[in-house]
């Protein structure tokens, strides 16, 4: 035993340490999905969390680096129960290489499952993770706020299509620039923090608001703008750019003990009664009750604790999901989510033009 | 929505005998299923000839027909019962070509019975194969370039496109019979040629090879609003070439990234909402290796083997859930069983990895062909859980109850490499341990890959238990730290094999582990890897974690050990015997607890017992689980030989067998003891003795006088047993089998059998239904056709039976239930054995006397007394004839000789009942032979030279039809002509050759005249109802 994750609440598991001997610390949380362990790590809606994989064999394909999320690993750290260190396919890297080459450590041999009991019963929790030669670290207060204040002009474009999306970027999921890249769209990357007129001088036909990490709350000051940028290009909102879009007109966000983190979470679209399977990373979630102060109707809700998935605006081209339509980790039931919102852009841009 | 109003009576359609490719998993499917409509206030008939399932009994189904699974009689259910549905997607592909043939014929129309579920239109667009490429060319998902033909010039022509190698899969068969991959022209024409023979539409797909993809399976569901989801994927082990019911499958899949497991899931919902599936659907693919480039290769519209295997991997009760859709329920309508808190429209997340490997029959049948291919050949199976892959490995080996060492098999062990070599790359079923010995002769991953084309990262977890096996037989026992000794324990090691490393007493190894508390905590299956909290007591063990629950309350409890992977000689049978065992005991306060590793059946269902373990059944973790449990009794008379076995180890450690003394069992199992006993209690004896050598042999048999019956003790399905006539036959015996001595040589009695079971409390006794062998000596009880009661033991001759049952029963310091086999050679009744526990007979003398053994025996052993089970008040006076007929797999076994002898070969049985002997007769033997050629007008047997002067011969004239021997035609003309039908030759020694070619070519082949009779009598009788002699 070379490693040991200890829990805010005193529990402690002893493991083995991969990677550099170090001491992290990070917000525990555990994610139900079999597959897709590259592209949880490299999620930026995990930034700054300690990720616990409930599926006990990790790192069986390697890492191919063509599904990671983003430029790096995300989490502080990564907790597995076995971690696969065999042969792998042509062109894989180990996972224990890959996360030791970025300086995140792995600790491997925990019964993750009671983790997750714990996790389940008492919320998650600030969690170190630390190499046996590292002493105990003071706890510190976990970060919800990965928004700094201030202006951002730098604006990056990619694409070269029919319709211009603007990404709003609350750290994106590099899977949501790539559908929207693979549909034929000119994409331009806006910082969330963009001057209020910045869509309207690149003349933008919508805006797909992203995930990201931690508290909605963290953007308050911004929502008027939010909600300005909503009244007028068609938009859709994911996950954070989902709560956000929900608070600017008027909703309150909170948190859930333990968050929805997986690939097999039931959400039903409300109009048409189906019931479809949803990739979730999220701690945070619209409160139903809040709705009555908005002009949203809910459009998707979680089958299991009747939570919102997604709202849409009665008159304005508006729809958001709390879930992840482009899926990477998880079921693609909800690619189609993005065809119709660049159908709508694309609608509203013939009206434009005929004005 | 809310069920459908309009239907309150459905039929459901069972799957008939238990066949290779068609087993006990649809009486898992069809007992959910039949509960599931039940719960819903819905009157349930069910056809269904196979009385040793548990969805046949009353307390399932409302009504049940024994009767031939055939157009008729199906025909003949709907008129007298008129049905307002039809729920034929539980009863394997029996009950959906049934199904079809009712649509067809107009008769569901006709009746007005409404189709349940997937409708017929989508049944056969998955079904057929040419309808099935044409929605998938439309829907854009890839399948091999591939031909349907209809003769040998069609697929000749295909063949010329695309070159070899080439696969070919007949149309409409179970189990994929008669189908294979071809390398050249010669083996594809005989494969094309067998295939067509076999389809009963004359139908085959050629299609190009895809050997060595990887293989995938799902299991997908749908209700009617279009919610579509994966109850859980699985990856084989075995890539593509070997059939997946004769492949090691792992669920989830293990090698597959992100990206290529969702393609292929977005590809299974696309495939079910085009086909718009009402239920449960297995859809299979091949993936290559290293892009991901994938064909469909199978769509099963309905529950399957694969489904069964995937609600006990994932918790999740697919069959439960398919019966609510299909009668109007919406899948977020129904609460998920497991957690009762989330909803059935939701995907398993597992935290621990199942594994399944298949059982196949070969150690009994040494002469068949036993290489796998694309035509399944494995009789059960079994499944183990945990969370590492090694782990589960060798869980899983130690439940197959082979003769291995550890993960070794000694008979491999033994081969040389060049051999090994050859066997690793020509699959047959000792693949896994061929492996193994590879690399413990230090072959690399790599070069194991290259020849078998599985996924290393499999070959890898087998190298990790070699590579800890070395690495431990490095150390001595003496340096084992707790944390050395907790390594090998996660990785699957059983005290037994690190006592054999070590050579020291297992029990040694046992009392340390504890001492240093090294034991096993038990996980539960809850679908939802920790998600949510869940209260199902369904759990597997696993070595170095916390437990979920604690589980040693204070109530009364009891074990109950179930009967393993089924296979020859110990079928479902026992499976029912303990699913009543643990009803008995839960009726009369107990909690039972059910230990088995069995993913097909009732028992491992988890909503049967009060807490469920899936386990290897050895010792050791049988003990694990009942320490566990805080339970000191446990009940093993209802596991055939596989739970008897653990008596022994059980007593030592303190644990009370309930029923017997572990001396009895003994004492019925050693022939010398046997006799004894018979003797003491004065009852006389077939001549015999033991011979402990073979150099006793033959003085022995010479002694006795030939012929004789050679037998070892302890045996399952009569394995090793065999009649010897003369000096000759017994010396090339002796030169040829590997026998473990003593063997038993006994004077070979000639005469009728019968047997019966036997309720007892050690002072009252009970008999039941006698059944009388209609085959005499020399034939397994379990391959004979027999009757309840005796049609020719004169009431003396049963009454005489019946007491020396009552006198054995009273001498015998036993309770509960067993068996006697009996045997009249003359007026002589001798006892040949009397087996200390249920047997095959069990379950139909249950139904057919309405008194149910197995509970009254529970309740026996949990000391209720006799007087109040009310026996005689239940019975029912057995106002029918009952006829059993056995049902054999020949058809999938190449090579395997139908001659019947003391050695079991069937694979299942049906029953027939009436109030007349011959029609009772006629409907069992309608029901066994309904995958065999028809006894059409014109019909011609084939008589061998020998047999041609038999007086049974002339019964067949009689009736009609043509007798030919080798004077007339050749056998190998005869064999193909259409109008074969059967196959005689009553020699001592029949032509094994020619009796296994007419078997494979799906003809009768009988080896005794009795069995030909039977048959004459039951055709004698229908064409006796179609002059109109008989009234209906």
């Amino acid at each position: 035993m070379t490693g040991k994750l200890i829990l805010a609440n005193g529990e402690a598991f002893n493991g083995n340490w991969h990677g550099t001997p170090a001491s992290v610390q990070g917000e525990v949380v555990f994610f139900t999905g079999m597959t897709g362990y590259e592209e949880v790590i490299t999620d930026p809606s995990y930034k700054g969390q300690v990720i616990v994989f409930s599926y006990p064999l990790i790192g069986q394909y390697g890492i191919e680096s063509l599904y990671a999320q983003s430029e790096k690993i995300q989490v502080n750290g990564i907790i597995v129960a076995e971690l696969y260190d065999g042969p792998l396919p042509k062109r894989a890297s180990s996972l224990a290489h890959f996360a030791e080459s970025q300086g995140v450590p792995v600790l491997s041999g925990i019964d993750t499952r009671s983790v997750i009991q714990t996790v389940r019963e008492t919320g998650t929790m600030p969690a170190q993770l630390l190499h046996k030669e590292m002493p105990e670290q003071p706890w510190q207060l976990l970060t919800a706020d990965f928004f700094p204040a201030g202006e951002n002009m730098d604006i990056k474009q990619v694409g070269e299509g029919h319709l211009h999306i603007g990404l709003v970027d609350f750290h994106y999921k590099a899977s949501i620039l790539k559908e929207l890249l693979a549909l034929g769209c000119t994409v331009s990357i806006l910082p969330y923090n963009a001057p209020a007129e910045l869509p309207e001088s690149l003349g933008v036909d919508g805006l797909l608001f992203s995930n990201g990490p931690g508290d909605p709350q963290a953007l308050t000051s911004r929502l008027p703008v939010y909600r300005a940028w909503a009244e007028r290009y068609p938009s859709f909102g994911i996950c954070l750019g989902h709560q956000v879009l929900a608070a600017a007109f008027g909703a309150n966000t909170t948190k859930l003990a333990y968050g929805h983190r997986g690939a097999n979470h039931p959400v039903k679209n409300k109009k048409t009664g189906r019931v479809s399977m949803s990739s979730q990373n999220h701690s945070y979630v619209v409160e139903a009750d809040s709705l009555k102060e908005t002009p949203f109707d809910v459009l998707y809700e979680n089958v299991n604790d009747g939570s919102i998935e997604g709202l849409i605006h009665p008159h304005l081209p508006i729809t958001t999901v709390q879930f992840h339509p482009e899926a990477a980790p998880g079921p693609a039931d909800h690619l189609a989510l993005f065809h119709q919102f660049l159908e709508t852009a694309n609608d509203m841009k013939k009206v434009k033009m005929h004005a | 929505m809310p069920k459908l109003d309009s239907i309150e009576k459905v039929l459901v359609i069972g799957s008939g005998a238990i066949v290779i490719g068609q087993a006990a998993e649809f009486d898992y499917s069809g007992t959910q299923a039949c509960l599931a409509l039940k719960e819903e206030g819905i009157e349930v008939v069910l056809i269904n000839n196979n009385p040793a399932t548990i969805m046949t009994d009353e307390s399932v189904s409302e009504k049940v027909y024994f009767e031939p699974m055939t157009l008729e009689s199906a025909t003949k259910i709907i008129q007298k019962e008129r049905p307002d549905g039809l729920l034929a997607t539980v009863g394997g592909q029996t009950g959906l070509n049934l199904a079809m043939a009712l649509a067809d014929a107009g008769i569901l129309d006709q009746y007005g019975v409404q189709l349940l579920g997937t409708d017929m239109t989508a049944i056969k667009k998955a079904e057929d194969r040419d309808q099935f490429r044409s929605l998938m060319n439309k829907l854009g998902e890839p399948v091999p370039d591939s031909d349907i033909v209809y003769s040998i010039d069609g697929a000749l022509a295909f063949a010329q496109r695309i070159g070899y190698p080439a696969i070919v899969r007949p149309a409409y068969t179970l189990g994929g019979f008669g189908g294979g991959i071809a390398a050249d022209e010669a083996t594809y024409t005989k494969l094309v040629t067998q295939g067509l023979s076999a389809s009963p539409i004359s139908q085959c797909l050629v299609e190009t090879s895809i050997a060595g993809y990887k293989e995938i399976e799902y299991e997908v569901m749908r209700d009617a609003n279009g919610t579509c989801i994966t109850i859980c994927n699985m990856e084989n082990l075995d890539p593509v070439g070997v059939h997946t019911g004769d492949s090691i499958v792992v669920a989830p899949s293990q090698t597959l990234n992100d990206p290529d497991f969702h393609m292929l899931r977005s590809s299974c919902i696309n495939i079910i909402e085009a086909l718009g599936i009402i239920g449960a659907c297995n859809v299979q693919f091949a993936l290559h290796p290293e892009t991901s480039d994938y064909f469909l290769i199978e769509v099963n519209p309905r529950v399957s083997r694969s489904s069964a295997l995937a609600s006990k991997a994932t918790g999740y009760p697919i069959a439960k859930i398919a019966a609510k859709l299909a009668i109007g329920y919406m899948l977020d309508e129904l609460k998920n069983p497991v957690t009762g808190t989330t909803y059935a429209s939701f995907e398993p997340a597992l935290d621990y990895v199942a594994l399944k490997i298949p059982r196949w029959p070969f150690d009994q049948f040494q002469g068949a062909n036993r290489s796998l291919g694309t035509q399944m050949k494995a009789t059960g199976e079994v499944m183990a859980i945990e969370r590492r892959m090694e782990a589960a490995m060798q869980k899983a080996i130690r439940s197959l109850e082979l003769p291995t060492n550890g993960f070794r098999l000694p008979s491999v062990a033994a081969l040389s490499t060049s051999d090994l070599q050859e066997l690793a790359m020509n699959p047959d079923d000792r693949r896994l341990f061929v492996l193994f010995e590879l690399l413990i002769r230090g072959k690399t991953i790599d070069e194991l890959h290259a020849i078998t084309g599985i996924t290393p990262y499999f070959l890898y977890a087998l190298s990790n238990i070699v590579t800890e096996w070395q690495d431990l037989g490095k150390m001595s026992w003496n340096d084992i730290t707790p944390d050395r000794l907790l390594q090998a324990k996660k990785l699957g090691f059983s005290d037994q094999q690190l006592a054999d490393i070590w050579n020291v007493p297992c029990a040694e190894i046992w009392g340390q582990r504890r001492s240093y508390n090294i034991t096993p905590s038990y996980r539960m299956i809850d679908t939802c890897a920790a998600e949510f909290r869940s209260h199902t007591n369904y759990f597997y063990s696993t070595w170095g974690t916390a437990p979920d629950v604690d589980r040693t309350t204070g109530s009364k409890k009891v074990a109950v050990v179930g009967s393993g992977p089924i296979r020859i000689g110990q079928g479902i049978e026992f499976d029912y015997c303990c699913v009543h065992s643990v009803m008995a005991a839960q009726k009369l306060g107990y909690e039972a607890v059910m230990i088995n590793n069995n993913p097909e059946t009732v028992s491992t269902d988890y909503e049967v017992a009060d807490a469920l373990y899936f386990e290897p059944i050895t010792a050791e973790d049988v003990l694990n689980v009942l320490e566990f449990e805080g339970i000191n009794q446990v009940i093993l008379q209802f596991g055939g030989q596989t739970s008897l076995n653990m008596a022994k180890a059980l007593e030592e450690a303190g644990i009370t067998v309930l029923g017997s003394s572990v001396d009895l069992l003994d004492q019925m199992e050693d022939r010398d003891r046997f006799y004894a006993f018979l003797e003491s209690i004065g009852l006389p004896t077939i001549p015999g003795t033991s011979a402990h050598k073979p150099e006793d042999v033959l003085p022995a048999a010479e002694a006795l006088g030939f012929p004789v019956l050679l037998r070892p003790s302890y045996v399952i399905g009569g394995r090793g047993m065999i009649v010897l006539h003369d000096e000759a036959e017994l010396t090339a015996w002796l030169g040829s089998a590997e026998q473990a001595f003593p063997v038993l040589v006994d004077h070979f009695v000639t005469g009728k059998e019968a047997e019966a079971d036997i309720l007892t409390d050690g002072e009252n006794v009970w008999v039941s239904a006698i059944f009388e062998h209609i085959e005499g000596t020399g034939v397994h009880s379990g391959d004979s056709i027999a009757s309840t009661p005796p049609v020719t033991l004169t009431e003396m001759q049963q009454q005489k039976l019946v007491e020396t049952a009552k006198h054995i029963a009273r001498q015998l310091d036993y309770t509960g239930l067993f068996n006697i086999q009996f045997v009249y050679e003359d007026e002589q009744l001798y006892v040949m054995e009397i087996n200390p526990r249920a047997s095959r007979t069990a379950p139909i003398s249950s139904k057919v006397t309405n008194v149910p053994l197995v509970q009254h025996a529970t309740a026996l052993l949990l000391g209720v007394p006799y007087a109040e089970l009310g026996i005689e008040d239940m019975y029912n006076g057995q106002p029918d004839f009952t006829v059993k007929a056995p049902v054999f797999s020949h058809i999938k076994l190449p090579g395997l000789s139908p001659i019947l002898s003391p050695e079991m070969m069937s694979t299942g049985e049906v029953i027939g009942t009436s109030p007349l002997f011959e029609e009772a007769l006629e409907k069992a033997l309608i029901g066994s032979s309904v995958q065999l050629a028809q006894f059409k007008k014109g019909a011609t047997l084939f008589a061998a030279t020998e047999s041609a002067g038999s007086s049974e011969l002339a019964a067949w004239q009689a009736l009609g039809f043509t007798v030919v021997t080798e004077d007339q035609v050749s056998f190998d003309d005869w064999l193909l002509s259409t109008a074969a039908v059967a196959y005689l030759d009553f020699s001592e020694i029949p032509d094994t050759k020619r009796m296994a070619q007419a078997a494979i070519h799906r003809l009768h082949a009988w080896s005794r005249p009795e069995t030909a009779a039977a048959f004459a009598i039951s055709l004698k009788i229908q064409s006796e109802r179609l002059k109109g002699v008989l009234a209906q």
